[in-house]
This record gives structure tokens, C-alpha cells and sequence, in this order.
């Protein structure tokens, strides 16, 4: 989708006998060297690309740890700590937001719960329904994008068309709809586990199109490839040629979108959450930190700079990341 | 060129048709399969059966879906008469119904917030049209420069930005910090001024989060065609680098952002709806956002159709846009 963010500075140029050993080097390397190894290689050498995907591991790791960290530190993400509130404006006392040895990033106006254990429980929702989703999308995106290019006629005009009407849609405005309206109780999910279940759902369907038509581009141009026509001439069957010729070839442009696609949707959960229609209180999420927070910007500002810095860094990490695989397998960039 | 007219003219009419049905299916459809009863959320919990019965028939929340959907239509272009729980109430072309919580006539809620989220709109997308295409020509020009990284780190910031954090942010420093602003919407038509003073900052936090998308895009496209062999022609004519760039990259560079212009019109509208909020704006965002909340479907249906219309409308201006610009594109 977007530029590299830093190009190939001028580096000095490889003298020529530095160049020979690098030659050989790549000849002796050259068997085995499958694309995924490639591009690992070129990804381990891009810095900015590398420490974004340092924090969303350890992002990852917060979240699923959530409750040990807590409980580490002594705190619990729904616990009133009303000592610590001025009782005449509702907001912390102390400086910043009430920032002390026991509440490292302070504690919530009103009510007085802890920040940081409602910012590492909320990783978990936004983490949640940013994989997922992304997962949602790709698997509709993929199988509707491979039919439609391979079988073209009929089957591509529906899904083609579709797919333009969804991308016209205003998604957002959907979104808040769909979600909205479903049911207290689902499947045997209550509360704020079925605004999760639906927010994947949804999130996932309207995604589906940014994936699915890159994926029917390929697949239109892969399959009139010599290869295909080659293994087609050999005699080999339909559902041959795609799981075994046309998927394998698609693998590269579905990472790259798929790991653009979860900064987007994290995005996403957290506007819902802002907006009052994602996930229910007391369940903490970023996105309704956020939205408390704007009654306080004047009074109580760390209550917003948190959760937002949160989202940010969050986001930030995922499309450095995603910018250095994009790079990584792209089999144009020559670096 | 008036074949192509019309057939997207009936293709957005079918579009319409499909977005109202989906809207319908979604506030009727899904309630009754979870089994809530929607003449019942609209009198309120205590109401008595008779009152209920009343809405009912009077809103013809009885009738199939699809008698439903024609009678809004037909609502629309000729006025639609409501009757039943005693009394009958005429409403007058365009009639898109009445709030099921306030009883306000739909139509003029929408002819008064229409403006709001226009200009809020509009102003944003010259803002970042034009920051956001000079940020990422001269970025492309001065690759590896510090102003190139310095632009494109800010551009990266701003895409993983929320909005409304953005939003936040800007009132609490430019309005609580600096007192710049008073952060109020006022209406045009009370005072120019105080409409602009209160739109100024809905506008560049709007507008940041699409000009860090399109200078990263305008700054990689604008890479790819420098290395074009017509931009080498170009040069060694002896065509001044002004014209090179101005002339004969820019309108390569042009085509794929009015591509992505068409497509983030409705991605827009969601933009609309979080600065809408953050800024306390009474635009279509703010009125569908609680119209949602309330399950408040006439004013639902309206803004939707309202706003869905202008996506297409916008669109079709985006497709005509496009043949101006790249010759080789036929409107067929």
C-alpha cells in the first residue's frame, strides 16, 4: 500500500573482490534457499521493521500474560481505589494522574481503578479482535478472490461486483449497526464476549474485499502462466492446479496484506469501543478508556494520554512490521 | 459518454436499493430472530398492548419486509400517510418517516446536519489533498534527504493515529492550553468566523490521518515514474525539470490517488462519525450515532441513504475526473 519508509542510504558500494566472495557465497547458498528464507534474511537486516516486530511480540506476550503481570504487580483492573480521588472534582490526586510507586501510570478518575492493569487487559480485546478479524478477512478474501480469478465468467462478475459495493459502502457506519443490534446472549456467549464474537465477525466481513480483489489480480495473472498451462498439459485436475500450482504463489501477497490489515482493524475495535458500541463496561478496552477520558482533557489529560499512546505504539509496531515483510517479499525490491 | 452516464446513474440506483434493503434486514431482521419486539422498543417497556397494537399498524411494522421497504420508497418520492391508534398523520414528499424516539420529521434532521458533515468533509479533503500530495512529491524529489524521512516519519505517525485521540489532543492544547479556539461549533449563517474557528481543528485532525496516506502513496508512485523511460525522454529533450515534474509525472502520479479517493469516500464517512464525536460536532455522524444507540431506524435509514448517496455521487465524480486527467481512459 505504501512507501518504504526508509530507502537504501548510500551505502559504499561492495569493492570487487568483496563482491567475488559474496558471489560464491551466494552460489554455495543458493540450493535451498526457499522464499520465506529470503525473505527472512532480507528482514533481519532492516532495523526499523525488526523493532516492530520486537514490540508486537512483546506485545503478544502481554496480552496473554495479562493476568499474571496484575497480579504481580498487586493490582486489579476492576478494583476501586476511591481513597485516592478528590472528592470535589472526581479526578486523582497527586500529580499526573495519580502516578505513584503502586499505580504506574496512575488511576482512573471517579472511580480510581488502575491504568496500567486496565491497559494490559484491554491489549488482550484490541490483540483479539485485530487477529482474528484479520483471519476472518483473509479466509473469505482468499477463497472468494482464488474462485473468481480461476473460474472467471459468472462467478467473478458476482464476486467482483460484491466486492466493489462493499468497498463503496460506508463501512464504519455498518459496522456500528451490525454490532449494535445483535442480542445480549449468543451461542452461549453473554456480555462482553459476544460484542468481541460479533466485532470479529463483522470486522473480518467488511475486510474480506481489500484482500480478495489483490488476490483475484494474481490469481487472473498466475493462471495463464506457462507453469500452470504445463502441469494443465501434464493432466493434472482442477483442484490440482489450484492447491498445488496457484496457492503456494499467492502465499507472499496474502502475508503482506494480511499483516497490514491487523493495524486497521485494531483501529477499528478500538473507534467501536470509543463510539459505545464495542465492548461492554467493565471490560476494559483502549478505545473506551478513550472515550471516558474526553470529559477529563482539561482536568485529568494523562487519563487520555495513556490509552491513546497505547493504540498508537500498538499500531505503529504493526505497520513498521508490516512495511518490512512487504519489502521483505517483494520479489521487485532489490536491495 | 450519456450511455456511461446512465448506466452508472442505474447502477447506483441499484445500489441504493440494496443498501436501504440491507439496512431493513439489519434493524428488522435480526431483532425479530433474537426475538425482541420493535413496536414494543418504540412505546417503551410499560406501554399497554392497545398502544403498541397502534404503533404497529399505524408504522406498518406488521406488513412484510418487503411491503415495508416499498412504502419508504414510495415515502420518499410521494409523500406517505400515516394512519391507525386513532389518527392519521400526512407526511409530505420527501417524507423518510418519523424519529421513533423524538417523533421530529426525518427530513429536515437531515437537511439541518447535511452541512455540517459537508464542509467538515470537503474542507478536510483540500486540506490533505494538498498537504499530502506536495508532502509526497517533494519527498520523492529529495529521497533519503532529512526532509524525506522527516515527512514520511510523521506520515507513519499519522496513519496509526486514531482520530479522535488526534482530535483530543489538539483540543486540549490548542483550546484548554493555548485558548486559540473556543472548540464550539457555531452555525455559518450566525457568524463566518466563529463557523470557521470551530471547523479549523475538525479539519486538520480529519485531514492529517488521509495526507499521511497519501504522501507515503503519492511519494511511491512518484518514484516509480521518475524511472519511467518517457521521464528520461522528457529530460533529454531539454524539457525544464518544472515541466518534467509538473507536466509529465504529475498526471501519472494523479491516477492511482483519484483511485484511492474513490474508495476512501466511504471511509470518509466513518472518519465524519469519530471527529464528529471527538469534536462534538452536530453533523449525520453525531445524529446516526445516536439514532444507532436508540434503534432508531427512520433516522438510520435516512442518513444512510443520505450519505451513501454522495459516496456514489462523489464516486462518479472521481470516474469522470479520471478520463480528464489520463487520456488513454475511455468512458464506455
Amino acid at each position: 500500500m505504501t512507501a518504504p519508509l526508509h530507502e537504501p542510504t548510500a551505502e559504499a558500494a561492495p569493492s570487487p573482490a568483496e563482491e567475488a566472495t559474496v558471489a560464491t557465497a551466494d552460489a554455495k547458498a543458493v540450493q535451498g534457499r526457499s522464499l520465506g528464507r529470503i525473505a527472512w534474511e532480507r528482514l533481519k537486516r532492516d532495523k526499523l521493521a525488526l523493532s516492530g516486530g520486537i514490540v508486537v511480540l512483546l506485545l503478544v506476550l502481554v496480552a496473554l500474560f495479562a493476568p499474571m503481570i496484575t497480579s504481580i504487580l498487586g493490582q486489579d483492573p476492576n478494583e476501586y481505589h476511591e481513597n485516592l480521588i478528590d472528592p470535589l472534582f472526581g479526578t486523582p490526586t497527586g500529580s499526573l494522574g495519580g502516578i505513584s510507586g503502586e499505580h504506574l501510570l496512575g488511576v482512573e478518575p471517579v472511580n480510581g481503578r488502575d491504568i496500567l492493569a486496565r491497559i494490559l487487559y484491554g491489549a488482550r480485546i484490541s490483540l483479539l479482535v485485530g487477529f482474528l478479524s484479520a483471519v476472518v478477512a483473509v479466509i473469505l478474501g482468499t477463497v472468494l478472490g482464488i474462485l473468481a480469478g480461476f473460474f472467471g465468467g459468472w462467478v467473478d462478475s458476482v464476486v467482483s461486483r460484491v466486492m466493489d459495493g462493499l468497498l463503496a459502502f460506508p463501512q464504519l457506519l455498518f459496522i456500528i449497526a451490525l454490532v449494535s443490534v445483535m442480542p445480549n446472549d449468543l451461542l452461549g456467549l453473554t456480555g462482553s464476549n459476544v460484542r468481541v464474537f460479533v466485532m470479529i465477525l463483522v470486522i473480518g466481513f467488511f475486510g474480506w474485499p481489500y484482500i480478495g480483489r489483490v488476490v483475484r489480480g494474481q490469481t487472473l495473472s498466475l493462471r495463464e502462466r506457462e507453469y500452470v498451462e504445463a502441469a494443465r498439459s501434464l493432466g493434472a485436475g482442477r483442484l490440482y492446479i489450484l492447491f498445488k500450482e496457484l496457492l503456494p504463489n499467492l502465499v507472499a501477497p496474502i502475508v503482506v496484506y494480511t499483516t497490514m490489515m491487523i493495524p486497521t482493524n485494531i483501529l477499528t475495535e478500538a473507534a467501536l469501543s470509543f463510539l459505545g458500541v464495542g465492548v461492554k463496561p467493565p471490560t476494559a478496552s483502549w478505545g473506551q478508556m478513550l472515550s471516558s477520558a474526553i470529559d477529563y482533557y482539561e482536568s485529568d489529560p494523562m487519563y487520555m494520554v495513556v490509552p491513546g499512546l497505547a493504540i498508537f505504539i500498538t499500531v505503529l509496531a504493526f505497520n513498521l512490521f508490516g512495511d518490512g515483510v512487504r519489502d521483505a517479499l517483494d520479489p521487485k525490491a532489490s536491495r | 459518454m450519456l450511455a456511461y452516464l446512465i448506466r452508472r446513474l442505474f447502477a447506483a440506483v441499484v445500489m441504493l436499493v440494496v443498501i436501504v434493503m440491507v439496512v431493513f434486514g439489519i434493524f428488522f431482521l435480526i431483532p425479530k430472530w433474537a426475538g425482541v419486539d420493535i413496536a414494543l422498543s418504540f412505546v417503551g417497556k410499560q406501554a399497554d398492548p392497545a398502544a403498541v397494537e397502534g404503533v404497529r399498524e399505524k408504522l406498518g411494522l406488521g406488513d412484510p419486509i418487503y411491503a415495508q421497504v416499498w412504502e419508504f420508497f414510495k415515502g420518499i418520492f410521494a409523500g406517505r400517510t400515516y394512519t391507525g391508534g386513532g389518527d392519521s398523520i400526512q407526511c409530505a414528499a420527501p417524507c423518510f418517516g418519523y424519529s421513533f424516539r423524538s417523533e421530529q420529521a426525518v427530513w429536515p434532521v437531515l437537511t439541518d446536519r447535511f452541512p455540517v458533515t459537508l464542509a467538515l468533509a470537503l474542507g478536510a479533503a483540500v486540506l490533505w489533498l494538498i498537504l499530502g500530495v506536495s508532502a509526497g512529491v517533494l519527498s520523492a524529489l529529495k529521497r533519503g534527504s532529512l526532509w524525506d524521512r522527516g515527512a514520511m516519519v510523521i506520515a507513519l505517525s499519522g496513519v496509526s493515529l486514531p482520530i479522535y485521540f488526534t482530535g483530543m489532543v489538539a483540543l486540549s492544547i490548542f483550546v484548554y492550553g493555548l485558548d486559540l479556539f473556543d472548540g464550539q461549533f457555531v452555525p455559518l449563517d450566525e457568524s463566518f468566523s466563529g463557523w470557521f474557528g470551530g471547523m479549523i481543528l475538525p479539519w486538520i485532525t480529519l485531514a492529517f490521518l488521509y495526507a499521511a496516506m497519501y504522501a507515503r502513496i503519492t511519494r511511491a508512485t512518484m518514484l516509480e515514474i521518475l524511472g519511467e523511460d518517457y521521464i528520461r525522454t522528457a529530460r533529454a529533450k531539454g524539457l525544464k525539470e518544472r515541466t518534467v515534474i509538473g507536466k509529465h509525472a504529475m498526471r501519472s502520479t494523479m491516477t492511482p490517488l483519484l483511485t484511492m479517493l474513490g474508495m476512501d469516500l466511504g471511509a470518509l464517512i466513518g472518519g465524519a462519525i469519530l471527529t464528529e464525536t471527538a469534536f462534538n460536532l452536530p453533523g449525520l455522524g453525531q445524529a446516526v450515532l445516536n439514532a444507532i444507540k436508540n434503534q432508531d431506524l427512520p433516522i438510520i435509514l435516512g442518513v444512510t441513504l443520505i450519505t451513501s448517496l454522495a459516496v456514489l455521487v462523489a464516486n462518479l465524480v472521481v470516474d469522470i475526473l479520471y478520463a480528464v486527467i489520463d487520456p488513454r481512459v475511455r468512458l464506455t
